[in-house]
């Protein structure tokens, strides 16, 4: 059974109203397995020799999602965990992640989750993860997510990030690797506030022939706040790629932004932009103009630029 | 009404004081349609920004029927029915078109309410609800929704800073019927900033800013032809030999 707690940041995460969706699923809470579903074409199993589960995808299944949300209310607890995801050609899945911690006591808490996915041949597939933090505790929420992907010819992913509040240390890692005309657009948002300190380094490896990537950051550093970013793209391959990071910072806080393209061929085509600033003024005063306040037009800008 | 008393705005930059407007004294009756026109850099906007709050007023008075606005923060403006649609629109990452609709009209429109506004300024609207106000759009596309969102508003006084600029001839025309409409329903005070002699002949009166000043005010008979004139024996535009 879960508890009110759990149920709401399995919402918060996961969409998951009372802790409960279609497709498969399987549900973390403090380390341990709480409920797992399996679908018709997705089988879930838990690893025999380290932490963590995988997760097979049978080739050419359409219209079937994979829930996997990680929770942890236990104050000081530490989980280590590793999924890895085989995604059958011609797939077409819908897969959602999620971590929240609900914190209150004052040990840290901390989750790595380590996820794999072996993409296959012209496969698609839309991964999101979601970060949350909540309690009152003095301990530290820490979430140190990896992400690691191999797309096969055609494999298409669109991989979504959101860190929105509460997390008061990340160290993200994406890394992903690209066969011919395969393609993936990252997506990644994130809000930092108070003292809060959160890092995210990625590399994208353009190996393929006619492989393409996108990659948005758009983040709001708010108080004491720290970011940093490090998006890297290397394009090894006729290929296309264009970062871009945006960034709005108040109050203290700071971003910093060191992006790298390399290209090694000669056809490869590779853009960056990167802006970082305050809420532009006039942006401000439009909306004061409409009828808002100084702080309800601040928060329509922030909601709108992470949406 | 709207009565502005010895209003001046004096601006302090790294280029020393100046003053933008010099003891401007006007006044406009209820639901009247006013078109401001006048030289480039002659204080137009500046005066529309005074009255929204936009501008830093340095001395005078803006009365809004009967209520001082100059101590008025742009918020409380807003509220008491002063609207202001901008020369130069900003642009928003993220928000939709639809969402600063909603938030001009001070709630949630619903999709027939947003494409009627978005229609009144020449927008098919099934292509622009989902869009976001950002630099994806082009300079006429986000100059016609900041003149929706002026629309959307209602507000008893409704300033458009050079509506038409940027403005292809098809939407212009529409344009141009919406602001007839308004005016002949005598649903708001309209004052428009304008070069546009088709907007100028709508107006019941032509106010002249130049320089700084309120140089001549009068119906669109009297001042139109007086403004050509000027343009042509004058030499405020050709300069040879960096004299004039
Ligand atoms: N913040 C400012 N600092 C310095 N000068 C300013 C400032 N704002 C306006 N000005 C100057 O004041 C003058 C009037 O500007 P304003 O924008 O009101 O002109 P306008 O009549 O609207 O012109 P246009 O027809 O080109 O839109 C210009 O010379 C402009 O350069
Ligand atoms: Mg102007």
């Amino acid at each position: 059974m879960l508890n009110d707690v759990q149920k709401h940041i399995l919402e918060v995460v996961a969409a998951m109203k009372n802790g409960e969706t279609d497709g498969a699923v399987n549900i973390r809470i403090d380390g341990k397995k709480a409920h797992r579903v399996n679908s018709e074409h997705i089988r879930i199993e838990s690893k025999t020799d380290k932490d963590g589960i995988d997760i097979h995808i049978a080739p050419f299944t359409k219209h079937e999602s994979v829930h996997i949300p990680v929770v942890l209310t236990e104050s000081g607890f530490h989980d280590k965990v590793y999924n890895d995801f085989y995604i059958g050609e011609g797939a077409e899945v819908n897969i959602v992640a999620g971590c929240g911690i609900h914190n209150c006591g004052c040990d840290d808490s901390q989750h790595d989750g380590v996820h794999t996915f072996y993409v296959g041949k012209n496969a698609k597939v839309t991964y999101s993860e979601t970060h949350y933090g909540e309690g009152e505790g003095g301990g530290k929420r820490i979430l140190n997510p990896e992400t690691i992907l191999y797309l096969e010819e055609g494999a298409s992913v669109t991989l979504d990030t959101t860190q929105i509040k509460g997390v008061d240390d990340t160290k993200r890692y994406t890394k992903a690797v690209l066969g011919k005309d395969a393609e993936i657009v990252i997506t990644e948002k994130l809000l930092t506030h108070d003292n809060q300190y959160a890092e995210s380094e990625m590399d994208v490896f353009l190996n393929g022939e006619g492989s393409k990537t996108r990659v948005i950051s758009r983040s709001v550093a708010q108080d004491n706040s720290v970011q940093v970013f490090y998006p890297r793209v290397e394009g090894n391959a006729p290929c296309f790629g264009h970062v871009s990071c945006d960034a709005i910072i108040m109050g203290e806080a700071k971003v910093k932004a060191i992006p790298a393209i390399s290209c090694n061929h000669v056809d490869a085509g590779l853009i960056h932009e990167a802006a970082i600033g305050k809420i532009a003024g006039d942006q401000l005063l439009k909306l004061m103009t409409l009828g808002l306040t100084a702080e309800e037009a601040e928060e329509k800008i922030l909601e709108g630029f992470l949406r | 009404m709207l009565e502005i008393k010895n209003l001046s705005v004096t601006v302090n930059d790294e280029n020393g004081r100046a003053d933008i407007l010099k003891d401007i004294n006007l006044t406009v009756e209820d639901r009247k349609f006013i078109v401001i026109t006048g030289p480039n850099g002659g204080g137009k906007t500046t005066l529309a920004r005074a009255i929204m709050g936009l501008a830093p007023v340095t001395g005078g008075s803006i009365l809004w029927n009967g209520t001082e606005l100059a101590d008025k923060t742009v918020t409380e403006r807003a509220k008491l029915g002063v609207s202001y649609g901008f020369q130069q629109p900003p642009r928003f990452k993220g928000m939709k078109v639809a969402d600063l609709l909603s938030i001009a009209a001070g709630r949630k429109l619903n999709h027939d309410e947003t494409c009627s506004y978005l229609t009144k300024v020449g927008l098919c609207a099934r292509d622009y609800l989902d869009r976001d106000v950002d630099a994806s759009l082009s300079g006429g596309e986000v100059k016609r929704i900041e003149i929706a969102t002026i629309l959307a508003r209602k507000c008893p006084l409704m300033i458009f800073d050079e509506p038409e600029a940027g403005i292809d001839l098809w939407s212009f025309a529409r344009l141009t019927e919406t602001f007839s409409e308004i005016h002949a329903k005598k649903e708001a005070t309209i004052l428009i900033i304008s070069h546009q002699e088709r907007i100028i002949r709508l107006a019941d009166e032509i106010i002249l800013v130049a320089d700084g000043h309120v140089k001549d005010r009068g119906p669109a008979e009297k001042i139109y032809p007086q403004i050509l004139a000027d343009t042509v024996s004058g030499c405020n535009r050709l300069e040879v030999n960096g004299t004039c």
